[in-house]
This record gives C-alpha cells, structure tokens and sequence, in this order.
C-alpha cells in the first residue's frame, strides 16, 4: 500500500519534471508564435542542439564521440542555449522576411538536417548509439531526493523564464513586440526596425527551446537521435501552446502540464494492455492529439487562458490564437 | 561514362520524377489555397499503402493497383479538407499551416496503425533489370516509374489546357476574386485542386514504394525536397514544380558523385541536405521560383 | 409603370460595421446606360459591389427583373443575366485571352462559340492576341478583355467599376465607344465613372451620390446642365 503511494509519488514529480522541461519549450514558442508571429516547425531541432550541446559538453570522456569534457550541468545548459540561439540567428537572418509559410518550411528543413548531422556524424554524437553518462543536478542522493532536486531545478528554470519573458513584455521591447504583430506596417512606420525585433524573438525563443532540450538529456541521463522524433517533439509543443492559449505564459505552462498529462496517462494505460494491442493503441493517441489540435483550433482558439488584452486605450485587442 | 548513366543519371530521372509528382500537388494548393501544405508527405504514404493493401489481397502488380491508390487518396483528400480545411478559409493561412501540420501525424498513426511499422516492398525477389545496347542496364520499375510520370504529367497537362474546370483552376490560382465574380464555382475548383493534387501524391507515393520499400515516414521524409522542388518552380505553377522536381532529383543523386578525385563530393547520406541548400539559396535569392510563382 | 431591370432601394452597408452607404437607391431599365458619379469616398463603388453581393446589405432590397437577389454571391448572380467588371485586376494574367473569355462563359453549358465570335467583331484589336496572355497586353486591350470576358454569359445588364480609370485619353474614347455598341445590343449598363462628364454624355441616366447618399437623380444631359451640379460635382471645366 505504501509502496503503491509511494510508486504515484514518484510518478507525480516525473510528470511536473517532464511538464517543466516542455514548459520551457513551450515558452519559448510562445516567444516567437505567441507574442511574435513567427512560426517555427522545427522545434525538435533546436531542442536536439540544446540537448546535445549539453551532453557532449558535461559528460566524462568516452571514445565513442566527441567531447566528454565534464563541465559543470550550469556551464552545459548555457552552452545549449547559445548553440541553439547562434543557428536560430542564421536561420531568422535568412527567412525571417519571407512570408510565414516560408519560415515555417525552412525551420522545419534545419531540423531535419540536424536530425542528419545527429545520425551520421558519429565522431561527433555518437551516431545512433547517442550519448550516455550524461550527469544529472542532485543525481545519487536516492529516491526521492535525487528526482525531487533535479525537480526544483526544472521549476525554478520555469520561473526565472516566466519572470524574463514577463519582464521583457512590460517594458518597451514587448510593447514594439505587440505592435508589430498587431500592424507590421504601421510599426514601421513609427520608425521601428521590425525585422531586428523579430530577429530577436526567433532568437531569444529558440535559446529556451535549447535550454528544454538540455533539460531532458539530463533528466534522462541518455540521448539518441531517436528521442528527437521531429515530428512529434514539434507537434507536442504545438499543441501545448494552442491548447493552453497562444500569446499567454500562464497558459504555454498550462497547457504543457495538460497535455503532458494526457500524453503519458495514456501511455500508462496502453501499457496494460497486451503488446500487441499496446503498439497500435500508441498510435491511436498520436491520432487523437492531432484530433485534439484540430477541434482546439477550430471551436477554442484561443485557449484555455486567452491572450490578455493588450493595454492599448481605445482599442479591443484579444486577436484569435491564428491572428498574425 | 556508362557507370555514371546507370547509376547516377537513372536514378535522378527516377527520383525527379517522383519528386514532381508530389511537388505539382504541393504548388497547386499553395495557387488555390494559398498555403504551404504540411501533410502532403503524408498523402503520398497512404497512396503507397492503399496500394500495398490492394497488392496484397488480389496479387496486383503495384501498377495495376495505381489508380485505386490515386482515387483511395483523392477521396482521403476532399474529406481532409472538408472536416479539417474548411473552416478556417478566411483565417490568416498560417493556421492552416498548423492543421495540416496535425493532420501529417494523424494520418501516419492512421498508417502505422492499419498496416504496422515495418518496412515492406511490394513484390520480393530480384529484379533483373533491362539491359538496352549491351551496356545500359535499366531495372524494369525505372521505366514504369517515368513512363508512368510522363502519362500523369500528361493527364494534368490536357486537364489544366483543355477543360473547362482545368482552365478555372488557372483563372482562380491567377486571381481567385476574379474568379469569384466571373461566377466560377471556387468550391467545385478547391475540390478539384484536393483530387489532382492527392491523387499526384499518391503516385508518388506507389512510385516510390516500388523503387524502394514502404514505411510509414517515407512521405513525411520527402516533405523537405518536395516543397525545395514547389519553391523552385515557383509557388502556384505546376509545370515550374515539374521541373523543379527533376533539378533537385538530378542534383542529389549528382551530389555523390565522385566529381574530385574518388570518393563520392557529398555523402549519400546527406542527400536530403542538398534540397535543402537549394530551396534556401532560391529563396534568398529569388523566392518567386524560376517560374514567377507568388510570394504573397 | 413597369418594373425596372434593376431595382436597389435603401441600402445601407458598409465594411466592419461602418456604414459607407446610408440609404442608396438606383434603377436601371433594360437597355439604358445609367452612370453613378460622385466625389471621393461617395460609395460609388460600394454600391455597385453591394448590388452584386460583394458588399454585405445591412437594410433595403435589391432585385433583378423583379427577383429579390438582395446579398446573393455572384455565382447566383452571373447566370441571372448580371455580369461585373471590377476597377483593377479584372483579368487572368496568365490566360491567354481567349480563356479568359472562356472563363467569363463558365457559368454556360450550352455551346457558345458564337458569342466568343461575336467578341471578336466587338473588340477587334483582341482577334491578333488570342493566345496572348492577357498580362502581357496595353491597359485598353485589357479593359477591352475585361468586358468582353462579362459580356460572354450575354448579360441583361453589365457592371462597369471605372473602366477608364488609368487609360489615355485616346483609349477612354475607345472604350466609352464600345461600351455604346454594347448598349445598342439591348445590354443594359451600371457604370461608376470618375470622367463624369464624358460618362454622363452617353448616359441615358445619371446618378450623384455623396457621402452615401443619392444627391441627385435625372437624364444625363440635364445633369450635365444642371448648374449645381457642374461646380460641385464636375470640376467645371470637364476634366477628371
């Protein structure tokens, strides 16, 4: 009885771990989609980096791929946001003044790529055999000490994210930030350059995709490129924003905490059934996320936490969830 | 020389034409609906499977089973569009970017889910290719892959020259307010559009399963080089995605070439990568597509 | 009195809850030529484009030959026997001139190879372009290709959005000459026309709207001679 208690303890803080890392994520799409625009389907690549960058830079050496420096995790999660922000920043000065439909694909071709450079350079990652020994904050203190450390590492990560980006919405970059999305034109015509601004939100967003894709190679202690399935890193992010309320943090943290629930509740329960069944039945819940998405954006689009209105006296913001 | 035919130029035609095919629906969509449709790749696996079910159960060649697969895809297509397309035709176009986004994975659980993940040919056992003056060596399925583009590529071509619906799908990808008050049935045209474009895939897709094998990302995995090919053409002009689709077969299978000196200019492996560079350089450059296509 | 071909009375209607017409009334008899004119911003346009269900009608009834077609879409209108020319962009680029023709008798089942003829006769300079794309032509020809491609469904009556706007002097003259032989035909004619003058010459009927409202209504001519109406509206020495 205990045991059982103690087994939905542990579950417990692996599902707000996990809700954190995609937090992150999700937060930083909500940077470039949410407050911005820009659309972004490459999120498991820029996830991927983050998560690589901060292996290869804190493992101990190993012969079978680059690095194995031992840095400090701190030093790993930095490197992995720079990583991320320096290739976000060649992508953005390419694509950025193109149409959305554009960026969206080219995001989505970096992502491959790096899928790629992840599979066939194995000097550098380790090929398909990933990464392994990757060390974890607060790891070896025993159960439930060790998971609940790396735990508050995750949520104080979410909130100082929050507070930034919060932060930086209530002072003048967020207010030009607004502007822009709201009339493109007429931002630019008040003198602002709009293409640095946007240029800065690609950026910024994709460094806190980095930082979650550094979080999970920690919090799992082994990557593979396999864990960067494209699509549904991507997708999942997607639909967390959409459905917690695009253009609201509260809601790109609710929603990562809703849909991660649903994601790995159903991935409990097709784990009871027989094997057989429990391969196709994973496949019915990718199904039914994607259902999912499609009945939030056509009945709620705005999500479960709107987009507060902008303050902007004498005019009634609070655009739908797809407004560009 | 001969090496370089069998084994580089071949391929290219074969892959080129495959690409096409997929790339005339992405650039036909994007004129009609004006937006980049995410889940192509993914019609053009559930035409290689619907095939693969008709191969299986009454021992078709894959060929025999084509037309089922495009009217099987076609069908897929309108009903996509209707449940999941239409409500959003006066929404910014991004949000039909993200729906379709979601219907890629949707319909690929519904792939895997129906036939499984495990990768499966169509036919097993070798097959001994057709040998041409001595020296060319050209597997059968090579040249029922581009016969049978050539014919598609027909097909469009007397639908988009010489019908009356071929026509107005030009006048609306040209100027859809236009067409609208010429009192064209835009809705009979975005139907028509789904059908052509699907069932274009879905060659693809059997195409592809036959110079290869079939697995649920094989389409998803073609996106990348599909859209590099619509780009190229120009955006909105199937005859530019033709060809755009041939220029980047043609260069990923060139890019292994051994150019300098003897080991292949590019590893086989980072094909994909090639399209990519393509698309990216032309839209920096010119990103109306050699073909003028639209931008805005 | 029998019933006009055209018949809006009272629209109201405008964009994002804004009203631009408060009140319009028009009618056309079948085989007239009736010009709107007005100055800037008068709803002009917006009146014509809500007699042809591209502009919602909040209040007031518009009807064809005596139908109710108030806020119909333009694919009902078309094989009513209405045809619209819009200002800008009213042809497809990328057809050649002969399909854009075509396109214009989408609406037609029956064979209508005699009517494509017929715009041949009507607009000569097009006969040598056929298989031009209509992209490529002078900004007459265009407007020539314009109306030509709504003339092919045969209508009852044509709407003509400013089909000399941005044209030459020389071209105007042209194309207020064929739109005359489209009239004697028995086709009837909505035009709204910035060179009111020169419109309001060949009118059987003139309107003068202003701020979305009907200023005054009477055959061109007198309008013409109206003296009111010359200093307002005209611009007293006839140009623009």
């Amino acid at each position: 009885m205990d045991l059982e208690i103690f087994g939905l303890f542990m579950y417990g803080i692996s599902l707000l771990t996990m809700t954190g890392i995609y937090a992150v994520s999700c937060l930083g799409l909500n940077v470039q989609w949410g407050f911005t625009g820009l659309f972004n389907a490459g999120i498991a690549g820029f996830f991927a980096v983050g998560a690589y960058t901060s292996a290869i830079l804190t493992t101990p050496e190993h012969a079978g791929h680059f690095g194995g420096f031992g840095l400090p995790v701190p030093v790993g999660m930095a490197a992995s946001m720079i990583t991320a922000g320096i290739i976000a920043y060649a992508v953005a000065k390419i694509c950025l003044r193109l149409r959305s439909d554009y960026l969206a694909i080219a995001t989505l071709g970096i992502a491959e790529i790096l899928r790629l450079i992840l599979k066939n350079e194995q000097w550098l990652t380790g090929g398909s055999l990933g990464i392994s020994h990757i060390p974890r904050p607060f790891d070896g203190r025993g159960q439930p000490w060790s998971e609940l450390g790396f735990l508050a590492v995750v949520v104080v990560i979410v909130l100082a994210i929050y507070w930034l980006i919060e932060r930086g919405l209530k002072a003048p970059w967020g207010r030009v930030m607004r502007a822009i999305r709201e009339n493109e034109t007429a931002a630019e015509a008040a003198g602002k350059n709009v293409e640095r601004y946007r240029l800065e939100a690609f950026v910024f967003g994709a460094m806190f995709m980095g930082l979650g894709g550094a979080l999970s190679a920690h919090a799992f202690k082994f990557i593979s490129p396999e864990a960067f399935e494209p699509l549904l890193v991507t997708f999942l992010v997607w639909v967390m924003l959409i459905i917690g309320g695009s253009g609201n943090n509260k809601g790109a943290i609710l929603g990562a905490f809703i849909v991660w629930t649903i994601w790995s509740m159903t991935e409990l329960f097709t784990g009871f059934l027989p094997s057989d069944w429990a391969i196709r039945a994973s496949y019915i819940r990718v199904f039914l996320i994607g259902l999912i998405l499609q009945l939030v954006l056509q009945f709620y689009a705005k999500g479960l936490i709107p987009e507060k209105p902008p303050v902007i006296p004498g005019k009634n913001g609070g655009e739908k969830a797809g407004g560009d | 020389m001969l090496e370089f035919i069998n084994f580089y130029l071949i391929p290219g035609l074969v892959l080129g034409s495959i690409y096409a095919l997929g790339a005339i629906g992405v650039s036909m969509l994007f004129g009609i609906l004006r937006f980049a449709h995410f889940a192509h790749g993914d019609l053009m696996t559930l035409g290689a499977y619907l095939a693969l079910t008709v191969v299986l159960a009454l021992g078709w060649s894959p060929m025999m089973a084509l037309p089922i697969a495009i009217a099987g895809t076609a069908a897929v297509a309108v009903g996509i569009d209707w449940a999941f397309y239409r409500p959003f035709r006066s929404s910014p176009t991004i949000v039909l970017v993200i729906a379709s986004f979601g219907i890629a994975l949707m319909v690929r659980a519904a792939v895997q889910l129906f036939w499984g993940v495990e990768v499966t040919p169509y036919q097993t056992g070798i097959q001994r290719p057709i040998i041409l003056f001595d020296a060319l060596r050209v597997a059968e399925r090579h040249f029922v892959i581009v016969g049978g583009t050539i014919f598609l590529v027909g097909v469009m071509h007397y639908f988009l020259a010489y019908t009356r619906m071929g026509k107005a799908m030009r006048a609306m990808s040209d100027d859809a307010n236009l067409a609208r008050v010429t009192g064209i049935n835009t809705k009979k045209i975005i139907v028509w559009t789904w059908i052509m474009g699907a069932g274009m895939a879905a060659a693809a897709g059997v195409f592809l399963g036959m110079d290869t094998q079939l697995n649920p990302n094989m389409g998803w995995d073609l996106l990348l080089p599909i859209f590099a090919a619509a780009i190229l053409g120009g955006l909105g002009r199937p005859y530019g995605a033709i060809a755009g689709g041939m220029v980047i077969g043609f260069m990923e299978e060139l890019s292994s070439y051994p150019w300098i000196g003897t080991e292949p200019l590019l590893e086989p492996s980072y094909k994909t990568a090639v399209a990519f560079a393509v698309m990216v350089l032309m839209l920096i450059v010119r990103p109306s597509g050699l073909f003028r296509g639209r931008v805005f | 009195m029998s019933a006009s071909l055209l018949q809006a009375t009272g629209m109201f209607g405008g964009y994002g809850g804004l009203d631009i017409l408060n009140g319009v009334d028009l009618a056309v008899d079948a085989g007239e030529i009736v010009v709107i004119v007005g100055p800037n911003g008068a709803g002009k346009s917006t009146a014509m484009k809500a007699v042809f269900g591209l502009l919602h009608v909040r209040e007031g009834r518009v009807s064809l030959g005596g139908e109710d077609i108030t806020n119909k879409p333009p694919e009902q209108l078309v094989p009513r026997g209405m045809a619209y020319v819009p200002q800008e962009s009213n042809v497809f680029p990328n057809l050649t001139v002969h399909e854009n023709l075509e396109m214009g008798a989408f609406v037609r089942r029956d064979d209508f190879s005699g009517v494509l003829e017929q715009m041949y006769d009507l607009f000569p300079p097009l006969k040598d372009k056929r298989k031009q794309p209509a992209g490529e032509l002078s900004g007459g020809q265009r407007q020539m290709v314009a109306i030509g491609r709504a003339l092919m469904v045969e209508p009852k009556l044509l709407l003509l959005d400013e089909p000399t706007a941005g044209l030459s002097p020389l071209f105007m003259q042209e194309i207020f000459e064929r739109i005359i032989a489209v009239n004697d035909t028995g086709v009837g004619i909505l035009m709204v026309e910035q060179n009111a003058r020169q419109a309001l010459e060949i009118a059987h009927k003139g309107y003068v709207l202003a701020v979305g409202r009907n200023r005054f209504t009477d055959t061109g001519a007198n309008l013409l001679a109206n003296r009111e109406v010359a200093e307002s509206f005209l611009g007293g020495t006839g140009e623009g």
